[in-house]
């Protein structure tokens, strides 16, 4: 199974990637490859540069890469700017989604949905097409019409934000999806939802990167890999097996790692 | 951040209307004294009262003091330094378009506002003012069947006399303030509605102002009567050219509506802002009111101010008739180093009258921004309510905003409610829509016209196009 997906090139590749802000430094040369069809979680205690590590992969401005490069789909894209990762098909799950005050969710969901199709030379959708669409995507997370009509993210619970995130990428339909935390803040009911969300949008051609605290997250996403930050460094890369047994043993554990390295 | 430096180079504005029309026109020597007001009465033809009316003006504005209260900076204007009077030359009678200068209308086309016969905007019917003169008023004819008057307020001197001597000064009266006892004494020219009762006005109307000269003021009167039981919408927008002197404007606009009538007022305002350090642009002193006259009846002023280096300006409505309305919409974007202070006034007499106010300021650069209002309730004003809302957006970190409102009420059985909020474009908002594959400038824009929906839906279907359009604009620069 594992080499005949290493056959086809990997859509994301991180390499020996350094990154700061404010002259702090964050992230201390971290490389990440990931291949079609691959699930890989990230873990580690809070501040080991998890989710900076989600964040420059979708390039927010306030962090600078000091060495050390980022490819997706082979091209290196340190120096593009948010829309076009976006739009050429990398999805980043807020971890604490963004209220937008006075934006229509289903403008808002429309424009951002046209800006990719126009990227893959697809026709851009009207009002009525686009309803036909959401309406489809909406099944996948179980969302109902009426927040369409709200603000983007305004007055959601912490649960619809999250599910609100799931549907962008429904709606994207991206290479790569870095899903950051978003099992945090979910009952068991919404965990499940937004799980089996994930699966469905996801297929032997995408990549997803989960950042997660929780085993049960895992539960019902199976990873490939497993990785263990600390520090602004990848210290560990094991199967499965490796989340349950950090579960067991918690991050004081993997101490012992970085001092191994 | 980066960031930061982005919004601002995004709300660096192209001013597209910056353009001089070169044509002779007629201009009386700068400065006031009472042989300029005579002169100005005798060019145009007025009966004696309206004379009588300038001279008392003039009277008492020599009388008053400029008013210092605005949260405003700017330097003494020099009012022997203006030409009160300047037209475009033109034959003295003009009976059809066709006799119109061709520049004069094609500074219209430019401006989006075709004037002839075979252009000419369909359902708007438009009275076009340059300099101190109107140059033409389209659909007349169509009006004039439905009874509806609309004509340049010269116009309206020397054919309707009577509803001017009876209806002008009423609302703004000339002691008002010291810009409406200006006006009083020099106007040239403006609009004139008259909408009989029973009628709605079959198509909107609208007056587009336009300086071009830089060294003579503009003081253009409007005056609106609605009576019974009529409607209309009514639209005003405005350009100049960019003179690096400051030019003055100085309106004064006066709406009446008798029982059950309502008057939509709607403007776009787009005067030269000046530049990005502050030289020229107009000084916009501007006062607009509308008395609700009679039971039921409705005054809703709805504005968008994007331009002038300085706005003073508070469209009110004085709620006279047992259960009138009153409501006044705004979005006011300042930039650079304009600044903005303009509000409304409420002022509930007659029983069960309400009001609805609901602002919008959006400051960026290094640009200043106030909201000033005043609701009061008077003694009869037993029942009436009024909600206010004025929300501030600022963009980048020199920009300021203010809110001042008063309130005085001198009714015990009364409602006054108000909110107000203030705002900042967040990095984080930013990256959250470009990380959705939107553009900065599409992503600033799109949170900037969420920022004012609640205005835009009031504004009539054209022009909020227009406003969002022209908001766009005013965002639109180079991002790098």
């Amino acid at each position: 199974m594992q080499s005949k997906m290493k056959e086809s090139d990997p859509i994301l590749e991180v390499k020996n990637l350094s990154a700061s802000t404010d002259n702090l430094p964050i992230l201390k040369g971290v490389s990440l490859t990931v291949y079609p069809g691959e699930i890989h979680a990230i873990m580690g205690r809070n501040g080991c540069g998890k989710s900076t590590l989600s964040k420059i992969i979708a390039g927010h401005p306030s962090y600078n890469i000091t060495s050390g490069d980022i490819k997706f789909l082979g091209e290196n894209i340190n120096s593009l700017e948010p829309e076009e990762r976006s739009q050429s098909g990398i999805f980043l799950g807020f971890q604490y989604p963004i209220e937008i005050p006075g934006v229509s969710n289903l403008e808002f969901l429309r424009v951002s949905t046209n800006a990719r199709r126009k990227f893959l030379n697809k026709e851009e959708l009207d009002t009525f097409d686009f309803e036909e669409l959401v309406k489809e995507k909406l099944e996948i997370v179980k969302m109902d019409h009426a927040f369409l009509s709200r603000s983007v993210n305004q007055g959601f619970s912490g649960g619809e934000k999250k599910r609100n995130e799931i549907l962008q990428m429904a709606l994207l339909e991206p290479k790569i999806a870095i899903l950051d935390e978003t099992d945090s803040g979910l009952d068991i009911d919404a965990l499940r939802i937004v799980a089996s969300g994930i699966k469905k949008i996801s297929n032997s051609q995408t990549g997803i990167i989960l950042i997660t605290h929780y085993q049960r997250l895992l539960d019902e996403i199976k990873p490939n890999y497993v990785h263990v930050m600390s520090d602004g460094q990848i210290i560990k890369t094991g199967d499965s097996d490796l989340a349950l047994e950090l579960e067991e043993k918690g991050y004081e554990w993997t101490d012992n790692f970085i001092k191994e390295t | 951040m980066v960031n930061e430096n982005l919004v601002k180079d995004v709300v660096k504005e192209p001013y597209k209307y910056g353009f001089v029309t070169d044509i002779e026109t007629e201009k009386i020597e700068k400065g006031l004294n009472e042989d300029i007001i005579k002169l100005i009465s005798h060019k145009k033809e007025e009966p004696k009262f309206l004379l009588d009316f300038r001279l008392k003006a003039f009277k008492k504005w020599q009388k008053m003091k400029e008013p210092d209260w605005a949260a405003l900076g700017y330097k003494k204007i020099d009012y022997q330094d203006i030409i009160y009077y300047s037209a475009p030359k033109q034959k003295e009678k003009i009976s059809s378009l066709d006799e119109v200068d061709p520049k004069l209308l094609e500074t219209f086309d430019k401006l989006g506002i075709p004037l002839t016969e075979q252009k000419k905007l369909t359902n708007v019917a438009v009275d076009a003012v340059f300099d101190s003169v109107s140059i033409a008023t389209t659909f007349r004819e169509e009006l004039a069947e439905h009874g509806v008057i609309f004509c340049s307020i010269s116009e309206a001197v020397k054919n309707y006399g009577d509803l001017i001597e009876k209806y002008l000064g009423t609302v703004v009266p000339a002691s008002d303030n010291y810009f409406a006892a200006l006006n009083s004494a020099v106007f040239s020219d403006g609009s004139f509605v008259y909408i009989p009762k029973g009628v709605t006005c079959p198509m909107d109307l609208s007056s587009y102002f336009r300086i071009n000269s830089g060294d003579s003021g503009q003081f253009e009167r409007t005056l609106i009567i609605a009576e019974e039981s009529s409607s209309v919408s009514y639209l005003e927008g405005c350009t100049a050219p960019m003179f690096d002197t400051n030019t003055l404007h100085a309106a004064v606009v006066e709406l009446i509506a008798l029982d059950d009538a309502s008057i939509k007022y709607s403007t776009v305002q787009n005067w030269y802002a000046g530049d990005e350090e502050g030289i020229g642009g107009i000084f916009n002193f501007v006062t607009k009111r509308g008395k609700c006259l009679g039971k039921r009846s409705k005054i809703s002023w709805s504005q968008v101010e994007t331009g002038s280096a300085i706005t003073w300006k508070y469209p009110s409505c004085l709620l006279l008739g047992e259960e009138s309305v009153g409501e006044f919409y705004s979005v006011a974007l300042t930039n650079n180093l304009q600044q903005a202070d303009t509000g409304t006034k409420m002022i509930h007499i007659g029983p069960k009258t309400k009001s609805t106010i609901v602002s919008k300021g959006i400051s960026a650069g290094n640009s200043k921004n106030s909201y000033r209002g005043l609701v009061k309730m008077g003694t009869k004003a037993t029942g009436s309510r009024n909600y206010s809302q004025c929300d501030s957006m600022l963009i980048g970190d020199q920009a300021s905003a203010n809110t001042f409102p008063y309130i005085k009420s001198q009714q015990p059985n009364s409602e006054i409610e108000h909110e107000a909020s203030t705002c900042r474009i967040s990095e984080d908002q930013l990256f959250y829509l470009q990380s959705r594959g939107i553009e900065f400038e599409e992503a600033v824009s799109m949170m900037v016209s969420g920022f004012c929906r609640d205005v835009f839906n009031q504004l009539p279907m054209e022009f909020a196009a227009e406003a969002d359009k022209l908001l766009a604009l005013k965002l639109e620069g180079s991002v790098g």
